[in-house]
């Protein structure tokens, strides 16, 4: 649970209990700290071993990166600025926090680009070493912050980070720079003192990924022990803290981002419907880790296509679709520009595939690192003619495993193209995930016609509408599809009028009908009614519960649907938001799905709406909120 | 090994929608009298075509039979191949779709060597959209989108392939109806990306474009028919050969001290062969046949292989150790 700067920093004192005589530890519920440093100083892996090791010490956690797009800006520029922000906590997390209790800022340039976000009597960390006259230049700064007062409502520690990794590891025979580059592990030392951190996973973690390099190994293991080391004798922090663990439900977890949750899930989904994986894309940033992760699964069987470029990315799935694979494509806001055309022949030919839209901050090229949630209208709209399709969207970076799995199940079911929805916010940021039994499931049923007595490429189902998956090797069903309109049954070329309308209508039915997959809308707050409800769909769900919860602390009515089916809606979401006064829609964009839901509901709902490529911040939500019950 | 079917098993009971005339009419009855030639059973064939008039195609074969979108036939073909190879997978494209709006799709299906059989049906004109000029038309050329004449220099789709690395290239007519069976086997007999460039007359929007190679009295004189390990002879006496005059090829009339082993051999493995003769233009004769054959690994072949590889070396995916892999911790 991400808390309030107050409540983090006003935390419980406890009595020292054991660790080293002269020092206190003191009780914290929630801590936040941001690592943040030049883009090659490590900070994301500082991030993600001090995540792992929080994971182990039982607290709830959520992170979320923010890097550029520059893989290398120029050193010490604010432009190379790359961050790693984790929440973890006692109690429930939602979000990877507001504002970093503790920042951690390896160089000018970092502390001038993350001070804004760091509240009055917040931690700051900085490297002596690095606030050279020349690194300081490069920030823009004129003058030493470390000495010219600007950061007196601040806790400021300088450490001589640098300094202190170098003499750690005098004796490694590592050439300068390459010491240089274990200060990260330092950091990562100090801070996993501090907070009383086990060092075994990122032990096992190092001895792991330096196995052929045993100098550089040492060289870690050192720069990791000299900065827990370094936390228990120095005399610079008065005490340690405890972050108790969450009461968390009985399971085995792991820790995961996004991306790799979206990749378990399509092979998870493949391997229930017994049939092999296959994978078209193209790189682009958010997306290609899901390409990286799947192309290492070859076993399952999994073919990654990396193809020549987005269009023939997702055509290359329709292709292994019209053969009978599990066929997903995946992207982000550009690529699906160019994949739509053949969307819509997928649409028409009524084949089963995924397509992942793993949004990002745009227009055009926009952000490519930061998340955004402007491109629903587009997965609901943006194809031309009437081509309706299911869109589904992941709340959470470990929900993205069951949306992944869900998409597949529907595509293949009602034989139609499935959008999935996450975000660059999702898909980096990383949560704990209670491991789901693979037994229980869902079924993913892939049923080939085989049979040629009466078989049309076009008969329906009866309930589903769904036409045969017949793939190409069986004898007796030779058969051609194609983007000419069809005609019903038969699928043969069509120009009839009536004809035409009737399969744009059947079409629209078989979406509409997916409705029935769709549990009944859950109301979190008053279930029966009250003053405000907020809906929101997406990566948004942990800020919007966040704030949500902390209001009705506060005795306020104020409630929250989540949305993780946007195309077709469900069917009770009308009747459940008008148990509420006032609808508020929350979105990362200019108001997309508030357009939907005045459209299809007059409701004539307020907008909260933030496009800066940051996720809301809980408390940007509380203060809408509060204006909102006021208005 | 000829199957039991006949031509007529592999036509489809829709009517062909081409304008009378039309030089499709013959690659289509080509293409369906040679598929019981090739002991494939009809439901292990598919042809997959794009948009445009040669992209009807496949809608004519009493196969499988996919008409997707303008110009992305060979991803389509791709994902199709590499997932399902025991399929018999045909692309069917024109000058437009293939070279225009697909160029991109036709080089890397070439360059990665699918195992597909690629035919480009090239009218050079664009003829759905009644008669602009396309990617393959003359300089100078003269329809409703370029009333003054096109200014752009055309793709030579022969040189294009090549260029792509390609590992089977070749030329053939939609009238010389005994070459292009030739052809259609040999592109069938490949592993690999076959790419056969069809020139076909487009009778309303471009009719007489290849008069020169199809007119009965003066086609001889003009066409170069390509055959491996023999020399390069054409003219309707055969009176005339290739000779290289230092780097530069030259028509030279054989007789009066020139014989046939004065004349360039014809050699399919050899691309910087291929080239030159793609490169053929007036007062050079026009090359059908094949310009290049070789054998090199294919793209589907190799991915199936990396599967199979890891499958042997991992054991089959196992779902469960996957998802706990990494740290993972219990929560009693």
């Amino acid at each position: 649970m991400a808390l309030p700067p107050e409540a983090a920093g006003g935390a419980a004192q406890s009595s020292s209990i054991g660790g080293s005589a002269a020092h206190k530890r003191e009780r914290r519920d929630s801590v936040v700290i941001r690592f943040a440093g030049d883009s090659g100083d490590g900070m994301q892996l500082a991030g993600m071993q001090f995540t792992a090791e929080s994971a182990l010490a039982g607290n709830d956690i959520a992170t979320l990166p923010d890097f550029p797009a520059e893989i290398r800006a120029p050193a010490g520029t604010i432009a190379g600025v790359s961050g790693f922000q984790v929440n973890f906590s006692s109690g429930e997390v939602f979000t990877a926090g507001d504002e970093p209790t503790v920042l951690v800022a390896m160089n000018p340039a970092a502390l001038k680009a993350n001070l804004d976000d760091v509240p009055p009597n917040g931690v700051i960390i900085v490297d002596k070493e690095a606030f050279s006259d020349a690194n300081l230049k490069r920030a823009g700064y004129t003058s030493n912050p470390l000495t010219d007062h600007s950061l007196d409502k601040y806790q400021v520690f300088t450490v001589d980070i640098t300094k202190l990794t170098t003499t750690a590891l005098h004796d490694t025979g590592l050439n300068n720079r390459a010491v240089f580059r274990c200060r990260n592990l330092f950091v990562l030392g100090m801070l996993s003192w501090l907070y009383q951190r086990p060092i075994e996973s990122t032990v096992n973690w190092l001895e792991g990924r330096f196995k052929k390099t045993p100098e550089v190994l040492n060289a870690n293991l050192k720069a990791l022990r000299a900065g827990y080391a370094y936390g228990e004798t120095t005399e610079m922090f008065a005490s340690s803290y405890e972050v108790p663990p969450a009461r968390i439900v009985p399971g085995t977890y792991r820790n995961i981002t996004g991306n790799t949750a979206t990749a378990l899930g399509f092979v998870a989904a493949a391997v229930k419907a017994g049939r092999p994986l296959f994978l078209g894309s193209y790189p682009i940033t958010p997306a290609s880790d899901v390409l990286h992760d799947l192309a290492a699964l070859k076993n399952f069987p999994v073919y990654t296509f990396q193809a020549e470029d987005e269009i023939a990315g997702v055509s290359s799935a329709i292709g292994a679709a019209f053969g009978g694979a599990i066929a997903i494509t995946t992207t982000s806001g550009p690529g699906m520009n160019l994949k739509a055309e053949a969307i819509g022949l997928a649409v028409k030919t009524e084949l089963p595939i995924v397509i992942t839209d793993i949004q990002r901050a745009g227009p055009s090229t926009g952000m490519p690192t930061k998340p955004e949630q402007a491109d629903l209208l587009m997965a609901l709209y943006g194809r031309h003619g009437e081509s309706p399709l299911p869109v589904i969207a992941a709340a959470t970076p470990a929900d993205c495993f069951e949306c992944a799995y869900e998409a597949v199940r529907i595509a293949v079911k009602y034989m139609t193209p499935v959008i999935l929805m996450t975000d660059g916010q999702l898909a980096n940021g990383a949560e704990p995930w209670l491991l789901p039994e693979t037994s229980r499931l869902p079924e993913i049923k892939v049923d080939f016609r085989t049979d040629p007595e009466g078989f049309l490429p076009y008969i329906r189902d009866e309930e589903t509408l769904s036409r045969p998956w017949a793939i190409p090797g069986t004898p007796g069903l030779e058969h051609r599809i194609g983007g000419l309109s069809g005609e019903d049954r038969t699928g043969n070329v069509s120009y009839s009028p009536a004809n035409n309308e009737l399969m744009v209508r059947t079409r629209a039915r078989k979406i509409a009908g997916i409705v029935r997959e769709i549990p009944p809308t859950e109301i979190f707050g008053d279930t029966n009614g009250g003053e405000l409800v907020v809906l929101g769909w997406g990566s948004t769900y942990g800020s919007i519960r966040e704030a949500v919860k902390q209001l009705r602390g506060k005795g306020k009515s104020v409630s929250h649907i989540h949305l993780r089916y946007l195309n077709p809606l469900p069917q009770d979401l009308g009747d459940q938001l008008r148990k509420f006064r006032k609808v508020m829609v929350a979105e990362m964009n200019m108001g997309q799905l508030i357009k939907v839901v005045r459209a299809d509901y007059l409701i004539d709902a307020i907008g909260c709406n933030k496009i800066q490529g940051r996720p809301f911040k809980v408390s940007e939500l509380t203060n809408r909120i509060t204006r909102a019950l006021e208005d | 090994m000829a199957s039991a079917l006949s031509r007529k098993d592999f036509v489809s009971d829709q009517e062909v929608r081409w304008c009378p005339g039309c030089g499709d009419y013959a690659i289509l009855a080509q293409v369906q009298k040679q598929m019981p030639e090739f002991g494939v059973p009809r439901e292990k064939t598919v042809f997959i075509s794009g948009i445009g008039c040669s992209s009807r195609f496949p809608y004519y074969m009493n196969t499988y039979g996919f008409h997707t979108i303008h110009g992305r036939a060979p991803a389509f073909a791709t994902g199709l191949k590499v997932t399902r190879p025991d399929l018999d997978v045909w692309v069917v494209t024109g000058d437009g779709d293939g070279l225009s709006i697909g160029g991109n799709h036709l080089i890397h299906c070439l360059r990665r060597n699918v195992d597909l059989k690629i035919l480009l049906f090239n009218n050079k004109i664009y003829g759905l959209t009644k008669g602009q000029y396309s990617p393959t038309s003359e300089v100078g050329k003269v329809t409703k989108s370029t009333p003054a004449g096109s200014v752009d220099f055309p793709f030579n789709p022969i040189t294009v392939a090549l260029g792509s690395h390609a590992s089977f290239v070749c030329r053939t007519l939609d009238v010389e109806q005994k070459h292009l069976a030739e052809m259609l086997k040999r592109a069938h007999a490949h592993r690999g990306a076959s790419f056969i460039e069809i020139l076909q007359n487009c009778n309303i929007f471009n009719d007489g474009a290849f008069n020169e190679l199809t007119d009965k009295p003066i086609k001889a004189e003009h066409q170069l028919v390509l055959e491996h390990g023999k020399p390069l002879i054409f003219g309707k006496n055969r009176d005339k050969g290739i000779r290289m005059n230092g780097m530069r090829p030259e028509v030279v009339q054989l007789g009066n001290g020139v014989s046939e082993s004065d004349l360039v051999v014809h050699d399919e493995t050899n691309l910087a062969l291929a080239f030159m003769l793609g490169n053929f233009e007036p007062p050079l004769p026009t090359p059908i046949g094949v310009f290049y054959a070789t054998s090199r690994p294919t793209f589907d072949a190799a991915m199936n292989q990396q599967l199979a590889d890891a499958k042997a070396k991992q054991g089959p995916g196992d779902l469960d150790a996957l998802l706990k892999r990494g740290d993972v911790w219990t929560v009693k």
